[in-house]
Order: C-alpha cells, then sequence, then structure tokens
C-alpha cells in the first residue's frame, strides 16, 4: 500500500514530464511541413475519402449513414494501433536515455499513450466535418462520447504498459503484434456491419473483441442517439481495468531487469 | 539527515549483468535455449562486494582503469540500476551528470530542451520557466536559443546541460567524467561552480580520469579495480598508490 502511494505520488511529481514529453510528440509530429496541425484533421479525413469510396463504390454494404459509420470505426480503431505500437516501443526506443537519468519508466509509454490520445482528439475534428455533411442529428446523446474515449485510453494503456515491458525481453513482439492487429482490424466491424458474420461469429467478436464494444458505444450515442445498453458499458469498463491491472503489474514486476537488456 | 550524516550507503553491492553474447531478445532463441537447458547466465559482476559510505559534505573521487566499474557504481547511487546482492541507500537531492544533456533532443530547439530537460529531473515547468534565463546565462547561448540542438556543437550542449543540471544546489552532484568535452574558460567555469557547491555543503562523487582535477577537487578517493575497491580514503594517499602502480 506505501508503495503504491509512493508510485502515485512519483507520478503526481512527474506530471510536467509527461506534459513535456506529449508536447514534444505534437510539435515534432508536423514540424516542417507547410500545413503543420492542420493535416491532424486533414489526413484521417482523407484516409475517410478513400475508405469512402473503396467501399461505397467497389465493395457495398447496406449501412445507414456509411461515412460516419466508417469514420467512427476507423478512428477509434487507429488510436488503438497508434497507441499499443507507440507504447511497444517506448522503453527500447527511450533506452539510451533510461541507462542515463532515473526516470520512473512507465512515464515513458504513459506519454506515448497520452499523445496519441491527443492525435485522436485532432481526429475527432475530422469526424465532426463529416457529421456535418453526412447529416448526422446532432444530440446531447454525443456529450457521452468522452466516457468512450476514456474506456479506450485505458484499455489501451494496459496493453501498451504490456507490450512495452515484453519488448524488452522479446524483440519479436513487434513483428507479432502487427500482424495480430491486422488480423484484429478484420474481427472488428469497422467497415463492415456486424449482421453480415455467422452467428457463431458474431457471438465470438462480442466474447473476446473489446474494440467490438468501444466501437459500437460510440455509434450508439452517435447514430442511434441513445445510451449504449448497460451490458456492454460493464463489459468495456471491466475488460479496460483488468487489462490495466495486468499491464502495470507485469511492467512492475520486470521493470527492474529493463536495464540489462536495453 | 540520519545518524552520523551518511548520505550514501552501499552495503555489499553486486552488480550482474548477463553478458552481451548471451543476450537472448528473440522468441526463437529463448525456446531453443530453454529446450537445449542453456538458459543459463552467463554472469559478469560489474562490482563485487563494494562497501562506501559518504558522509554529507564530503568531496569523493572515483579512479581506476577503464572497465572497473566507475560508472555502474554511480549508475548504481543514482537508483538507474538496482544491485544483485546488497543495498543502496540514498538521503537528499542527486542531481546526476552522467552525460550532459541525456534527455536532448536534436530537433527541438534549446528553448523547449531546457523545459523537457528540466522536468526529466523532476522540476516543476514553472520552476524552469523561473530559472530559465540563469541557465542560458551561464551556458552563454543567447544567441542561439531557438535553433534546434542538432545543429549545436557537442560542446555548446554540453553547457547546457551542466546549467541545467547544477542550477539548484543538490544535496548530492555526481559527475562522470562530462566536463571534457567544453572548452578551457567553460571548464574552469564548471569548476568554480563545482567548488562553490562543495564549499555550501553539497556531496560531491567525481569520476576523472584526470588526477590533477581530483586531487583539487576531493578530499577523498576511492579506487575500483575489476570491480572490487582497491582501497579507499584520504585523496593523496590513494592518489599516489595508485599513479605509482
Amino acid at each position: 500500500m506505501n508503495k503504491m502511494s509512493a508510485r502515485l505520488q512519483g507520478l503526481y511529481k512527474y506530471r510536467a514530464l509527461v506534459k513535456q514529453l506529449v508536447l514534444k510528440d505534437i510539435k515534432l509530429k508536423y514540424r516542417r511541413s507547410f500545413l503543420g496541425y492542420v493535416w491532424s484533421v486533414l489526413n484521417p479525413l482523407m484516409v475517410m475519402v478513400v475508405m469512402y469510396l473503396v467501399f461505397s463504390h467497389m465493395f457495398r454494404f447496406e449501412v445507414q449513414n456509411y461515412p460516419a459509420y466508417l469514420i467512427i470505426g476507423q478512428t477509434l480503431f487507429t488510436f488503438m494501433t497508434e497507441a499499443t505500437n507507440q507504447a511497444l516501443f517506448s522503453i527500447t526506443g527511450n533506452g539510451p536515455l533510461l541507462k542515463k537519468v532515473y526516470v520512473p519508466k512507465y512515464i515513458f509509454t504513459l506519454s506515448k499513450v497520452t499523445s496519441s490520445l491527443v492525435n485522436l482528439l485532432f481526429s475527432l475534428g475530422a469526424m465532426v466535418i463529416v457529421f456535418i455533411i453526412s447529416k448526422v442529428q446532432f444530440s446531447f446523446y454525443m456529450l457521452l462520447v468522452p466516457v468512450v474515449l476514456v474506456e479506450v485510453y485505458i484499455f489501451c494503456l494496459g496493453l501498451g504498459l504490456f507490450l512495452a515491458q515484453i519488448t524488452v525481453f522479446f524483440r519479436d513482439i513487434q513483428y507479432i503484434y502487427s500482424v495480430l492487429t491486422t488480423a484484429w482490424m478484420y474481427l472488428t466491424p469497422l467497415f463492415y456491419p456486424m449482421e453480415q458474420l455467422p452467428e457463431a461469429m458474431q457471438q465470438a467478436i462480442m466474447t473476446f473483441n473489446p474494440m467490438y464494444h468501444y466501437v459500437t458505444q460510440f455509434r450508439t450515442l452517435v447514430l442511434e442517439q441513445s445510451i449504449p445498453d448497460i451490458g456492454t458499458l460493464v463489459y468495456g469498463f471491466v475488460l479496460a481495468f483488468v487489462f490495466l491491472l495486468l499491464g502495470t503489474c507485469s511492467f512492475l514486476k520486470n521493470q527492474d531487469k529493463f536495464i540489462l537488456y536495453i | 539527515m540520519n545518524e552520523n550524516n551518511i548520505v550514501i550507503d552501499v552495503k555489499d553491492a553486486t552488480v550482474r549483468f548477463n553478458m552481451a553474447s548471451q543476450k537472448i531478445n528473440n522468441l526463437k532463441e529463448y525456446i531453443i535455449k530453454l529446450a537445449r537447458k542453456e538458459l543459463m547466465f552467463q554472469e559478469f559482476l560489474a562490482l563485487q562486494d563494494v562497501n562506501f559510505q559518504v558522509k554529507a559534505g564530503e568531496s569523493w573521487g572515483i579512479v581506476g582503469t577503464n572497465g572497473s566499474g566507475k560508472s555502474t557504481l554511480l549508475k548504481l547511487i543514482c537508483g538507474i540500476l538496482r544491485p544483485y546482492k546488497g543495498s543502496v541507500s540514498v538521503s537528499g537531492s542527486i542531481a546526476p551528470l552522467i552525460e550532459l544533456g541525456a534527455g536532448f533532443d536534436g530537433e527541438l530547439t534549446a528553448r523547449e530542451n531546457v523545459l523537457l530537460n528540466g522536468t526529466l529531473m523532476g522540476y516543476s515547468e514553472e520552476f524552469m520557466r523561473n530559472n530559465f534565463e540563469e541557465i542560458i546565462e551561464f551556458a552563454e547561448l543567447w544567441d542561439f536559443l531557438d535553433m534546434p540542438l542538432k545543429n549545436y556543437s557537442s560542446g555548446m550542449a554540453a553547457r547546457l546541460g551542466f546549467a541545467v543540471a547544477t542550477m539548484v544546489q543538490p544535496d548530492i552532484l555526481i559527475c562522470d567524467e562530462v566536463l571534457s568535452v567544453g572548452d578551457y574558460k567553460f571548464q574552469e567555469k564548471c569548476e568554480t561552480r563545482m567548488k562553490h557547491m562543495l564549499d555550501s555543503g553539497t556531496t560531491l562523487l567525481y569520476v576523472s580520469h584526470t588526477i590533477k582535477s581530483v586531487r583539487t577537487l576531493c578530499s577523498h578517493v576511492l579506487w575500483l579495480e575489476k570491480g572490487h575497491v582497491m582501497m579507499k580514503g584520504d585523496a593523496e594517499k590513494v592518489c599516489d598508490a595508485y599513479m605509482s602502480q
């Protein structure tokens, strides 16, 4: 218990560092490009246009308001892959620094996931543009979207911490994980409707794929203007915290050995 | 402060490294080695049973040949490494100068790097803003504030690093052969600042191959050889013994 409160104090002490690292990521991302921060909205919007053209002309799915349906899934999933991939390299990439200065190591993972979250907030700008163009009804339910984002953020932080620590010992994880995320993407109804799939598969996705729940919650709030049912919310939060707990425990357990492997 | 004012207490510390040749960082190798039962650790002890106590206000030089464990000892005291056996306890704030500007990012400007580096050492942002002018004044870098750090010479970056790291008076200053890059004038300036800190009660741990500067700065010397303590105590005596071996 004492250890835990000491750690939380450490986090509080280093909050300025988290902020600086996040700012650094954001500043450096678009430095020396002409359009600068405009890219953070423009980029998801352009990807969205491509996907919309592909999936409404080449492969058709019967989904109401397809552009909005698509961009919600796309944005959330991109956040998840970006955050966890950045987190995966957060310890090995900062190796030289960790050998020279004492800093709580999870700070780097935390800051990477957080800077991905900031990117996600920029993408929400692109999303609003799509909502306006595709005439989505704006409602007060949209104000509950941050709840979904909190779930995804916690989930990604947990998964990220787990990946960051295991990558230190086995560099193979990065390759395995990129294959896994590809499979994961196709197993999440991002650009197709869930009903397209066989019954058994739907069941499996509902049970094992947290991203399905997060994406669906978001869509329910925005496209159906209603509260997602309590079951999926409970599932989403419980799973997020389970991942956070697992990630944190495995990270703290192994962090003293990092220095010998980086 | 605890009894006798011991600020750094290293007891029977052993640091174990895995030899680089035996590093396993992919899954295939791991499984093969596991199957062959070769997962034994080919160990290398960088420090063995080192005992070392420092009282507040003392200045210790650490000497020894390359690879004798000097930097390992400093990293142990900073908390970067954990002892495999034994214990290390430190009381008070540490300013580690293991490498100047370790957290600098080449793409960021000096201004941004000062903030980043300061927060890396655990200072608040506000505190860094208040002390910003003093840092730049000391580093003499007013003309290059908004230039990305990658365009700096190594000496200029080192100045900035030293200025940030010694901005506040720490209880313990740890210095690992970092001043060799700066020009003569700046080296002198750094030594003056370090002396000033010593006079006002900072404890110093200083690694250097320049015995002359060890003699001038330090009151005590620890001599390490292949991870063992060869000799420790009065600076003059240990330095003489080290030089005459």
